[in-house]
């Protein structure tokens, strides 16, 4: 299930998230996601979640103002893709309760670290949903515990 | 201080920015704000100021000041600070910048932090952007870490380990030891990390994937284990407990049962029960499912398993989810070759697909369709594919016509079927067929005989009724010129008798020659038809010779040049006019790609248009095709404007015949030979049927006596064939002969199987082979044209071999040749 990149975006075109499995430069980047953004806004409303892009598979989804937006390889599966993208949402859904594209904007570094816990490297790394929601909040307590340990003065 | 404050607030400034302009302004301060930060040094602000970059370049802006601050974090002692300096080093730092290597030190110290989350951000962060050189030092520590942690830094471990191999593959046997351990695991996580860390390792090195081949019953516990567990609420999803971890490992499976029947046979109970267990009705199911049917496809199963994965895909044709009929579909497709009775007797759902509202949906069903379509069901499918070609979508035409007329070419049940068919296809999306389709069609026409009279009747009513059609319209032309008498007799059996009158036809075709709809090579048609009615009707003859003549000032050059070549046979040459229009005998079945592939339209390119001159010697087709010029009657009877037939080779004698007829006349300047073909064109007394048919070979390699010449069958955007021809001038038979090719990555090479593998000396023989050169990604490459040959063999009881590189192929006929690179 080698994810080649995975993006969110709105649907006026505003990139909300990017993740990148593959090293490639800042202007290739850009363009694939020029390219994906207009692609997938001018499906039409039922038509199948699978596109065909050059040598990969794009599968996308839309969750209410949100394109999400993922490539596999050729040989990759794309009916779970749909229900890894379905498991991200749902992550999110609990993090932040009751998710929004808002949400996703003003805390976007939050998504990231969330994203982080669930995917590396193109691959699913944990299919608990708990063991994920519980090791984002041991991070954000380690974060704030360090804070305040660390804004306390030395002596 | 909350540490999102400031970054929040910047965002809320950000999008209140009315115009883009007001965005960059906003944008341009924070940014100076942000490097005043990065400049005053450890304050506790960096991380905000971090972010507040890192939103920054989301919205496309350049952030790359950033990338030393990223750094500089990551060393930071500080949680909050790792934590999104990490972050912008996934974010602005790629293996390709200087600065990541910056960041190996930090990662090396991390991945043995005290805190298990420092050591998960050092991870994530390596298995995301490490370069080679960074997984190199730091593989001995991923590798430790997979033994010898916990869960949850294990699994983290496994996939950078995968990452690690993907970018130095000979480190793939350090992690092979603890990749067999690690199927233990209880953890779903960590299996499902190892079954991704087991599959990369056996797609690496095949003795590898030997050694884990014992590991299948192993896995086959898991999956059974899985499947029938009960509710987990941990990992269920709708129904499926861990369908993740079950796909992953069904993929593994397949890639070990892969050609080997020991554990394909311990994994078919597994399948079965899979197969028949799994709930359906929601993605997560049919998502196992369809992994378990490509399984089931790619290994050595027993037919029973087989014919139930068809079913499967079979059922999965008639979910109401328009994702899962595609699946199927594309599944479908890749076993329609092997499994095709299996597949055959989802015809229907199938062909009703193409009724579906969804684009993709009804190309798969397109390609389906006519890879299904045989003998038997011809007939049948033939209609519903005429009917999709009436409503489906443009982009999707010109496929569907040309499968058609390959599919009508195959399976044809009867002459007059085949014509139908073409016509209906030629009135109902005459513009999106290939150009071979005009001189296919004449010639299907020509060996039609006791259909003459019909096909003429049909061609004249669908041009009286529409004229914009170029290809219906040039065979109409064709035929009507050619059959002219028959269609003004009246009556034909199979066909309504419709009275047609001398001055009918006439009109029909001058409308055709003045409307502005009809393409230069159209007139062309027409205007030779026009011609050749001159000998068919008995009272219209002014007519045509006025029709003629005002043609003979007209600015087309072409036509121009026929009007006037037509006009000296009324004038000087009236007794030759009956022999040079006869009727032209029956054309023999051109070898596919070696038609005149030029559009009609484009005879205003003297290149392409123009035959290539052959280099002596090198015509390599059999003699029964004259490779002369095809052009109507220049070069034959009419001494005025004789085509100099620029293919003439001194080696053919009908050639030498031409220019002896023409007995001492001036070559003239060279002109533009249309490419319309099958005019008339007559030798002599002789009646010969001639079109364009120049087939270069070229020589690439001669040594020893050996020579190696490269020809070019056909040639497209994405495929090129290509024929080797080895022959042998020395005193002895050369044996063992053997070609193997190489081409560059991006290419598919196939090679079909030589004609022999012994070469008779004296060049009394010869081995051929075809090589068959795929380029599916359609990239023009100048590499594309690479090729490089082996050859070996034994000559005199002495081995020999070469290299021999070839970086450009001959033009096939008619084309202007590609520069190499």
């Amino acid at each position: 299930m080698t994810m080649h990149f995975l993006l969110l975006f709105s649907r006026q075109g505003k990139l909300r998230l990017q993740k990148w499995f593959l090293p490639l430069p800042e202007r290739e980047r850009k363009k694939i996601v020029k390219d994906m953004t207009t692609m997938v806004l001018s499906r039409k409303p039922r038509t199948c979640n699978f596109l065909h892009w050059k040598d990969l598979k794009i599968v996308y989804k839309r969750y209410a103002s949100l394109y999400f937006c993922c490539a596999l390889e050729n040989k990759d599966n794309e009916l779970l893709a749909l229900e890894i993208l379905h498991r991200y949402v749902e992550l999110l859904d609990k993090y932040f309760g009751n998710v929004c594209e808002l949400d996703i904007i003003f805390n976007f570094e939050k998504a990231y670290f969330i994203l982080d816990e669930f995917l590396m490297g193109g691959e699913i790394q944990e299919t608990s949903k708990q063991s994920i929601a519980k090791s984002v909040e041991a991070s954000d307590m380690l974060q704030e515990t360090m804070e305040e340990y660390m804004s306390k003065p030395a002596f | 201080m909350t540490p999102s404050v400031r970054l929040q607030e910047m965002i809320r400034v950000i999008r209140s920015a009315r115009t883009q302009g007001e965005e960059r302004g906003i944008i341009q301060r924070e940014c100076a704000d942000i490097r005043a930060q990065f400049r005053q040094g450890d304050n506790g602000e960096r991380s905000h100021s971090l972010a507040k970059l890192l939103y920054v370049h989301m919205l496309g802006y350049p952030a790359h000041f950033g990338q030393m601050e990223c750094v500089r974090l990551i060393a930071s002692p500080r949680y909050s600070e790792k934590r999104i300096g990490y972050l912008g080093a996934m974010m602005l730092l790629d293996e390709k910048q200087d600065a990541s290597l910056l960041i190996t030190n930090s990662i090396k110290n991390d991945l043995s932090h005290s805190s298990q989350y420092v050591q998960s951000l050092a991870l994530c962060t390596l298995a995301c952007m490490g370069s080679a050189e960074m997984c190199r030092d730091l593989a001995p520590e991923i590798e430790r870490l997979l033994r010898a942690s916990n869960s949850y830094i294990k699994k983290k471990a496994t996939l950078c380990a995968v990452h690690i191999i993907k970018k130095v593959p000979e480190l793939a046997e350090l992690f092979t030891p603890s990749a067999r351990t690690l199927l233990s695991e209880k953890n779903h996580g960590v299996l499902h990390g190892a079954v991704v860390l087991i599959t990369e390792l056996c797609k690496r090195n095949p003795d590898t994937l030997d050694q884990f081949r014992k590991a299948v019953p192993e896995l086959v516990q898991i999956m059974k284990g899985l499947v029938t567990s009960s509710y987990s609420p941990e990992h269920n999803v709708a129904g499926i407990s861990d369908p993740f971890l079950q796909v992953r490992i069904l993929r593994l499976l397949r890639i070990l049962g892969h050609n080997n029947d020991t554990a394909s046979d311990a994994m078919n109970d597994l399948l079965a029960q899979v197969a028949t267990n799994t709930d359906s009705s929601k993605t997560a199911g049919s998502a196992v499912l369809y992994e378990t049917v490509l399984t089931i496809m790619d290994i050595n199963s027993e037919s029973g398993l087989r014919v139930l994965a068809v079913n499967i895909l079979g059922r999965f044709l008639l979910n109401n989810d328009r994702n899962i009929r595609y699946i199927s579909m594309t599944s479908l497709q890749k076993i329609v070759q092997t499994d095709h009775n299996a597949v055959q007797r989802h015809r229907g759902t199938i062909v009703d697909c193409l009724k579906d509202q969804d684009t993709s949906v009804k190309r798969r069903a397109l390609e389906l369709s006519l890879a299904l379509v045989s003998a038997v069901n011809i007939r049948s499918m033939m209609k519903e594919l005429l009917i999709f070609l009436s409503f489906c979508p443009p982009e999707l035409r010109s496929q569907t016509a040309s499968g058609i007329f390959n599919a009508a070419e195959r399976y044809s049940p009867s002459k007059r079927w085949h014509i139908d068919t073409i016509l209906h296809v030629l009135t109902t999306a005459g513009g999106d067929v290939r150009d071979e389709t005009v001189p296919n069609l004449i010639q299907l026409i020509t060996t039609a005989s006791e259909l003459h009279c019909y096909t003429v009747h049909k061609l004249y009513r669908a041009l009286v009724k529409d004229i914009a059609q170029q290809s219906l319209v040039q065979v109409a032309c064709w035929c009507i010129g050619e059959y002219g008498d028959l269609l003004l007799k009246g009556e034909c059996e199979e066909i309504e008798p419709m009275q047609v009158t001398e001055d009918d036809v006439l009109d029909a075709l001058e409308t055709v020659l003045q409307s502005h709809m009809s393409s230069p090579a159209t007139r062309g048609f027409a205007l030779t038809a026009t011609m050749k009615l001159s000998t068919r009707i008995t009272d219209n003859v002014d007519r045509i010779r006025s029709i003629v003549s005002i043609y003979g000032s007209c600015i087309d050059l072409e036509l121009q040049q026929r009007a006037v070549e037509y006009n000296a046979l009324f004038k000087k040459y009236d007794h030759m006019r009956a022999a040079v229009l006869e009727r032209m005998p029956v054309m023999d079945k051109n070898l596919p790609g070696h038609t005149n592939g030029d559009t009609p339209g484009e005879i205003k390119e003297p290149d392409t248009s123009k035959p290539k001159p052959v280099e002596a010697g090198l015509l390599s087709e059999p003699a029964s095709q004259v490779c002369d010029l095809l052009d109507l009657l220049g070069g034959t009877d009419t001494p005025l404007q004789p085509s100099p037939a620029p293919t003439s080779t001194p080696t053919t004698t009908s050639s030498a015949d031409l220019l002896d007829l023409l007995g001492g006349l001036e070559p003239t300047p060279e002109l533009t030979i249309p490419p319309a073909p099958f005019d008339l064109f007559v030798l002599k007394d002789k009646h010969c049927c001639v079109y364009v048919h120049v087939v270069p070979t070229v020589s690439v390699y001669e040594k020893n006596g050996l020579s190696l010449k490269i020809q070019c069958d056909k040639q497209t955007e994405t495929e090129v064939t290509v024929s080797l021809i080895a022959s042998n001038s020395t005193q002895n038979d050369i044996t063992n002969f053997t070609l193997q090719a190489a081409v560059p990555k991006s290419v598919q090479l196939q090679m079909k199987a030589p004609s022999g593998n012994v070469i008779p000396a004296h060049g009394l023989g010869q081995v051929t082979q075809t090589v068959l050169l795929n380029n599916p990604n359609k990239a023009s490459l100048p590499c594309f044209r690479f090729m490089r040959i082996r050859v070996s063999y034994s000559n005199q009881g002495a081995m020999h071999q070469d290299t021999v590189l070839i970086d450009s192929f001959p033009s096939t006929a008619c084309q202007p040749s590609i520069s190499p690179l």
